[in-house]
């Protein structure tokens, strides 16, 4: 319960800077297990690059980010030596690109895609290595016959469940995920979102979702953060956030959903 | 007497509408009552008065500008006006029950798992429930995006009922029932009560308000009070 009471990640006033061009200013969040955090905000706003900052794979400029690893120690990401970012990576982290291809290697089969990320974590037995593998495949709805397949011959949609199997094989704590449902049709989106909530709510998963729809933002998250040039203008609860929109920009966003 | 479950005191609320060049709207203005366990209390007045928004401010989907909403929250009480958003989310898990005016469908969740809620553990009581409203077996596996009014309102009382929460808010449960369904849910309060349930509710049908109210508090417009 000690550990459950305290944040996984914290950021305090992180900032970055392009050149001259802001790329965050201040911005400061807590993530507790458990936890989706949408945030929102139209192109150019600062929200990819706040998640690239948050997962380091950007460096801050200023500002302070913490994780607590799995054995209870509070880490600062920004002073953590590569070789430890990347075993995070690896295995208590996930990152879901809004590009398939980004977050896949696209030349080797299904099963290895999701294989390697296990063999990362030590596991060595061919075996149990596809069966695991198996297993996800079918969790994220891909049929087992097309494990060896590369995801080149799949379809965007199938490329994103892989994706999303390929995170989760090594039961991260937390995913960041840039966009997940992006550039794909409203019928694989829906199929997406559905599999994402339920995996999120299983797996008791903290995530931080980036995305441009408020309703994707809705029906995944707890709490959202709404940014605009490179700043956090709103933050709370989901639905208190869409529903009684308080900032001038908020009200603007939550008011151009197209009703269907 | 019991202590009281649920209380508010002086609550206020304006929206301010920025695209509208910053138009101020009060919706309410120092609402105070209080609820005990086992007790429904209804807000009865016009459309428009605020009443829909007293309720979003206690499950704290709408903010409160000033006052007070002192919920009794796993031994300790926690002011819904000021809390933060986990401390809300934790309120609702185990505390704070709603049944909103109309259904918000999800894409590809069946009407039962709608009810039973993502994880599932409460299936079967989800289809004795659904049944219980008479929402026919046949439609239980399909998502309620197409279903008629009714239905889909059933579909939200059943999931609104279903877990055991010390405090249920009610908007309009009945609004688009027919006779036999508002009886349906009149029962399912009356048991509700029994089991020391508070209850808050929106009732614009007097019938149903007369078999549920114990206590009636009246909300007016703010612009006739204002005159």
């Amino acid at each position: 319960m000690s550990a459950a009471g305290k944040p996984l990640l914290t950021a305090d006033n992180i900032s970055k800077r392009y050149g001259r061009q802001v790329g965050c200013r201040d911005v400061s969040l807590t993530l507790h297990e458990g936890e989706v955090l949408a945030v929102v905000g139209e192109s150019g706003s600062g929200k990819t690059t706040l998640l690239k900052l948050l997962s380091r794979q950007l460096a801050i400029d200023s500002g302070r980010l913490n994780y607590r690893m799995r054995d209870g120690a509070v880490r600062d990401l920004a002073t953590m030596g590569d070789a430890e970012h990347r075993f995070l990576f690896r295995t208590d982290w996930g990152y879901v690109h809004q590009d398939a291809a980004q977050g896949l290697r696209m030349s080797v089969s299904a099963g290895a895609n999701v294989g390697e990320r296990l063999m990362a974590l030590g596991a060595r037995h061919y075996g149990t290595i596809r069966t695991t593998a198996t297993d996800w495949l079918e969790r994220v709805e891909i049929p087992a016959v097309r494990i060896d397949d590369t995801p080149v011959t799949y379809s965007g949609g199938m490329r994103q469940r892989l994706q999303i199997a390929r995170n989760l094989v090594t039961s991260p704590r937390l995913v960041f995920m840039d966009e997940p449902t992006g550039g794909l049709d409203v019928t694989v989106q829906a199929r997406l979102l559905d599999l994402i909530r339920g995996l999120v709510a299983d797996l008791g998963l903290s995530a931080v979702i980036v995305t441009h729809d408020l309703a994707v933002a809705r029906l995944l998250s707890h709490r959202i953060m709404v940014m605009k040039d490179g700043e956090v203008i709103e933050t709370g609860l989901t639905d208190q956030v869409l529903d009684d929109p308080r900032e001038p920009y908020t009200q603007l966003l939550a008011s151009s959903i197209l009703p269907v | 007497m019991s202590q009281p479950i649920l209380e508010l005191a002086d609550v206020s609320k304006t929206f301010t509408l920025h695209l509208q060049g910053g138009l101020r709207l009060p919706a309410v203005s120092d609402v105070t009552f209080s609820v005990h366990p086992g007790e429904c209390l209804v807000l009865a007045g016009p459309s428009g008065a605020g009443k829909s928004s007293i309720l979003k401010m206690i499950y704290g989907n709408y903010r409160c500008d000033s006052g007070r909403i002192l919920v009794r929250h796993d031994g300790t009480t926690v002011d819904v006006a000021r809390a933060a958003p986990r401390e809300i989310l934790a309120l609702r898990a185990s505390t704070l029950g709603y049944v909103s005016q109309f259904l918000r469908a999800i894409p590809r969740v069946a009407a039962v798992d709608v009810v039973a809620g993502v994880q599932g553990e409460m299936r079967d009581a989800a289809v004795t429930l659904l049944r219980r409203l008479n929402v026919s077996d046949r439609l239980h596996a399909v998502p309620p995006a197409t279903f008629s009014g009714g239905e889909q309102q059933r579909v939200n009382i059943a999931r609104g009922f279903l877990p055991d929460l010390p405090v249920l808010l009610l908007d309009e449960p009945t609004a688009s029932l027919d006779a036999r369904n508002r009886a349906v849910v009149v029962e399912l309060v009356a048991e509700k009560k029994r089991r020391g349930v508070a209850i808050v509710a929106v009732v614009h049908d007097d019938e149903v308000r007369a078999a549920i109210a114990d206590t009636i508090v009246d909300i007016q417009p703010l612009t006739s009070r204002a005159a």
